[in-house]
């Protein structure tokens, strides 16, 4: 089998993944060495599914001892195999590279012969792109399900960063999907990655020179939509993990009809609204101040598809609005439909100097429909007092809201998704 | 009154500085000054015969003046200095006025509208200068003195000199060029070098590399979520042209749905369609020959069911029904059967307290002449097959599996195991049951070495007492 063969298949594999980042790794150039990471990372195309292409993310192998019923590479699917051998990997990293078509290498596999076999040979590919090429490009491993500790601690040495999919919302979805995985074993896989970072970060601060170790952090991603798990559970999950494990990420990738995938899954994939309502969600976790069980509990654990989350919030605690765009602190500004974060910067920033009107707001880009009802400004606003009106929720349905792209809201620093 | 005079400067952002410090110190007002730089197009509204100033006369007799802005701005500046709206000299001397003379928090007003002007620009040419750096696409050039890779790019904005420190940055090792119709830039390995813009056509037209490249483009586009729009915002048609793999970009949509409808058409089988409303052992039973999932079933004489206590602490799970199962639509009844049943007399185990249950339900088989002879179910059946046994576990709900060879081991872990790696060896999955991996008492049968058999008999009621034990059976006395 060619290479081009062998990459049309395992970068087919490769697809059902969503992250793509390439951030939050700062290697400068360095004289003799191929390649940089900034901090931020670039996306380097897009293909027409709107995602980015920041890194080359291919499998090693789509061969698999498991069965994992969401995955197209499962032992029991009959889709063609391919194995890539070390050096095809380490060389179209560098030839793809050169050509300034990608920021790195972004490396999964399905598990041949063992766990710890195939996580062997990964990290054997990310060492040889350092050590013999001098490659200072971003290089993502991913953690193979069940792979030892020790290997998994040993591949951060390499990777920029490493990440262990939590694949499902809950131990139950896995015990039904996926039996040969548990939560705990990922979970272990996790805090041993954290642990090792932690530990280094630590080393830094007190020693001079300390080899980088998974600069980059660690991310996960889980499946929406594969089972019936909510919303609520979903980000309970994500809230957890992002507590426990310090992930820089976690990626929802909603449940695409895959070719050969089990029919017991649904084969309309689960509504790509879904997975942006969550990830808008997993946003106010974040950035904005919000708990999940402020945003669902389990008398609604769905989010709400026609309403962002915020928006749905206000909505149902109308009783904290209307907010005084030039009195209100932070945390509050951060809680009105319709304002992110930059925009609360700029008005703390400018308030100091001038009181804000309403055609002020709408030259810092607040989508004013929404935003409108909620707050008071230094004019006079006349939709606030539609705030108890019984049809706001409609109102607020019905205006044309120009929500952000999923690419606007993860910017350009994430280097993609 | 002067009038309006004209700065006169070269030298890009270093030259406007310069001259900015001056006329800064000298006190000259924002709206008596021109700026001009040198080579570069006029700004809109030049007043032809302005009188010039010389300002590298005065920089001797400058005043005293502290500079009140920021790095950051210093930064924001520059790459403001780079819009191809000449304007941006002017707007730059008045923000620059402004934060010295007038209010030097003027930044933090983001309402007014020349800090509004300042920000879009700077955030344009940003923006442009990430585009550079993503979607120039370098074209190998072999020569002897070594590979050459050059591109051909056209930013929107003038801004070779912003980004050739980040190409310089990450491709030191290499040779390259870049060419813009504005500048080209060549890196020897040792340092940038400078030339003038060129038009379209001038670099290499093809690189070998560029059919993997696109062949992976096309490989890792989903069909199954088409979002143009997404990718036109982030990917503007006014940089296509210089990136290879856009030319895809046409095919791919109008190939999507195609793609779409033959994945799910590919999907394969499973049985989950065939189990019945309610999913007791009963009604399990009554449905199973009405399964089509495979065509196993068809080509057997029947589908063989599980059989057993309906709420056993011990369930066993074999590979497949065999000749005489097929017949009498049991399981383990024929030669295998046998072994089974004195290996469970040995472990003390009644047949009749335990299930007794196959992972594929149906004698699959080739014909040879007369003979049907035994094949190895494939995964893909094993896991068409699944649904059947999994309502099996749910309903009698054992305490331990036993699973019979590695078939079974595949149906009921979800994972390919080797028996070295599991014998002896109590697995647990989720917290549901506790799974232990023996040997298939078929393959004890075809095993010629007497020793071996007799290990692997050993084995497998090592096993089943092990198992018994862990259901907290007690012994069967006979
Ligand atoms: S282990 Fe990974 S590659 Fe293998 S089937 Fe499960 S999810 Fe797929
Ligand atoms: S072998 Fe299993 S899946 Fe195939 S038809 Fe029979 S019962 Fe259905």
């Amino acid at each position: 089998m060619d290479i081009k063969e062998k990459l049309a298949i395992l970068a087919d594999a490769a697809k059902y993944d969503a992250s793509c980042a390439s951030s939050g790794s700062k290697r400068p150039g360095e004289k003799g060495r191929l390649g940089n990471t900034q901090g931020t990372g670039i996306c380097h195309s897009y293909t027409p599914d709107g995602r980015c292409i920041s890194l080359l993310k291919i499998l090693l192998t789509n061969f698999c001892i498991f069965d994992c019923s969401y995955c197209i590479n499962r032992i029991s699917s009959d889709v063609k195999r391919a194995k890539f051998s070390v050096d095809d990997v380490v060389w179209l990293t560098i030839e793809f590279y050169k050509r300034n078509y990608i920021e790195g290498l972004f490396l999964s596999s399905g598990v041949i012969r063992s766990p710890d076999h195939t996580m062997e040979e990964m990290i054997a590919i990310a060492k040889k792109l350092r050590t013999e090429h001098k490659f200072g490009g971003y290089i993502h491993l991913k953690a193979v399900a069940g792979a030892s500790e020790e290997l998994v601690q040993k591949a951060g040495l390499w990777a920029d960063r490493l990440s262990a999919n939590i694949e499902l919302p809950k131990q139950t979805d896995l015990d039904q999907l996926a039996p040969a995985k548990t939560h705990v074993q990922i979970e272990t896989a996790m805090s041993s990655i954290q642990e090792k970072i932690v530990e280094n970060r630590a080393d830094k601060k007190t020693m001079k020179k300390v080899p980088l170790y998974a600069p980059g952090g660690q991310s996960t991603q889980m499946i929406v939509g594969a089972t019936p798990s909510s919303d609520l559970d979903i980000l309970a999950t994500s809230s957890r993990l992002y507590d426990d494990y310090g992930l820089k990420r976690v990626y929802y990738s909603a449940f695409s009809p895959i070719p050969k995938g089990d029919p017991r899954l649904p084969l309309k994939q689960a509504p790509l609204v879904r997975e942006h309502r969550l990830y808008q969600a997993d946003w106010l976790l974040r950035f904005y101040g919000f708990s999940y069980q402020e945003l669902l509990d389990p008398a609604s654990p769905q989010l709400d598809l026609q309403l962002d989350p915020k928006t749905s919030w206000a909505v149902n605690h109308r009783a904290f609005f209307p907010v005084d765009v030039n009195k209100a602190p932070r945390e509050h500004l951060l809680r009105i439909p319709g304002f992110g974060v930059r925009t609360v910067d700029k008005i703390i920033k400018t308030r100091t100097q001038r009181s804000l009107t309403l055609a002020d707001l709408s030259k810092l880009k607040v989508s004013i429909d929404k935003a409108r009802y909620f707050i008071t400004t230094a004019d006079h606003n006349s939709s606030v007092t539609l705030l108890d009106d019984e049809h706001l929720r409609a109102r607020l349905k019905k205006t044309k809201i120009i929500q952000p792209t999923l690419f606007e809201l993860m910017g350009v620093s994430d280097g993609g998704g | 009154m002067k009038g309006v005079r004209t700065v006169s400067f070269e030298n890009g952002f270093k030259g406007w500085r310069n001259a900015a410090r001056v006329l800064l110190a000298h006190k000259i007002e924002p709206s008596d000054l021109e700026w001009q730089e040198r080579g570069k197009g006029h700004s809109s509204a030049l007043l032809w015969g302005n009188e010039e100033i010389d300002w590298p006369a005065m920089a001797g007799s400058s005043p005293q003046l502290v500079l009140n802005v920021s790095r950051r701005w210093l930064e924001m500046a520059e790459a403001v200095s780079y819009h191809r709206n000449p304007e941006k000299w002017q707007l730059l001397y008045n923000l620059i006025w402004r934060l010295t003379y007038e209010n030097p928090k003027l930044m933090d007003l983001s309402i007014d509208d020349q800090v509004q002007a300042f920000l879009s620009m700077e955030h344009g040419v940003r923006r442009d200068a990430h585009k550079a750096k993503a979607f120039v696409r370098f074209r190998k050039i072999e020569s002897e003195e070594g590979d050459i890779y050059c591109a051909w790019h056209e930013p929107e904005n003038p801004l070779l000199r912003y980004v050739a420190p980040f190409f310089k940055d990450r491709f030191s090792v290499m040779k390259w060029t870049i060419l813009t119709p504005d500048e080209s830039v060549h890196w020897d390995l040792k340092s940038l070098h400078w030339g003038p813009g060129c038009a379209q056509g001038q670099g290499p037209q093809n690189d070998s590399l560029e059919e993997l490249w696109g062949c992976y483009y096309k490989s890792i586009f989903n069909p199954a979520r088409v979002k143009i729009k997404a990718m036109k915002a982030e990917m503007p048609r006014k940089y296509w042209h210089t990136m290879p793999e856009t030319r895809l970009i046409e095919e791919l949509i109008f190939e999507s749905d195609q793609r779409v409808e033959a994945m799910i058409r590919a999907a394969p089988p499973s049985a989950e369609a065939y189990l019945p409303e309610s999913e007791d052992l009963v009604s399990l039973k009554t449905a199973l020959p009405g399964c089509r999932a495979c065509e196993l079933c068809a080509k057997a004489t029947q589908g063989v069911f599980g059989m057993g206590h309906p709420n056993a602490k011990l369930m066993l799970v074999g590979e497949q029904p065999g000749e005489v199962e097929d017949q009498t639509g049991l399981p383990f009844q024929g030669p295998a059967g046998q072994i089974l049943d004195e290996a469970l007399a040995e472990a003390s185990i009644d047949r009749d307290t335990i299930y007794l249950t196959n992972a594929v339900k149906a004698y699959k088989h080739r014909i040879e002449g007369k003979r049907r002879i035994h094949e190895k179910p494939s995964p893909r059946e094993v896991g068409t097959c699944k649904a059947w046994l999994k309502s099996e576990l749910k309903a009698v709900r054992p305490e331990v599996v036993v699973c019979l060879g590695l078939t079974a081991a595949l149906a009921v872990l979800g994972q390919s195991v080797r028996l070295m790696d599991v014998k002896n060896k109590v697995l647990e999955v989720g917290d549901n049951w506790k799974v232990i991996v023996t040997h298939h008492p078929a393959h004890i049968l075809r095993i010629q070495d007497p020793d071996e058999k007799d290990l692997a008999r050993e084995e497998l009621e090592t096993a089943l007492k092990l198992a018994r034990s862990l259901a907290g059976m007690t012994r069967n006395i006979t």
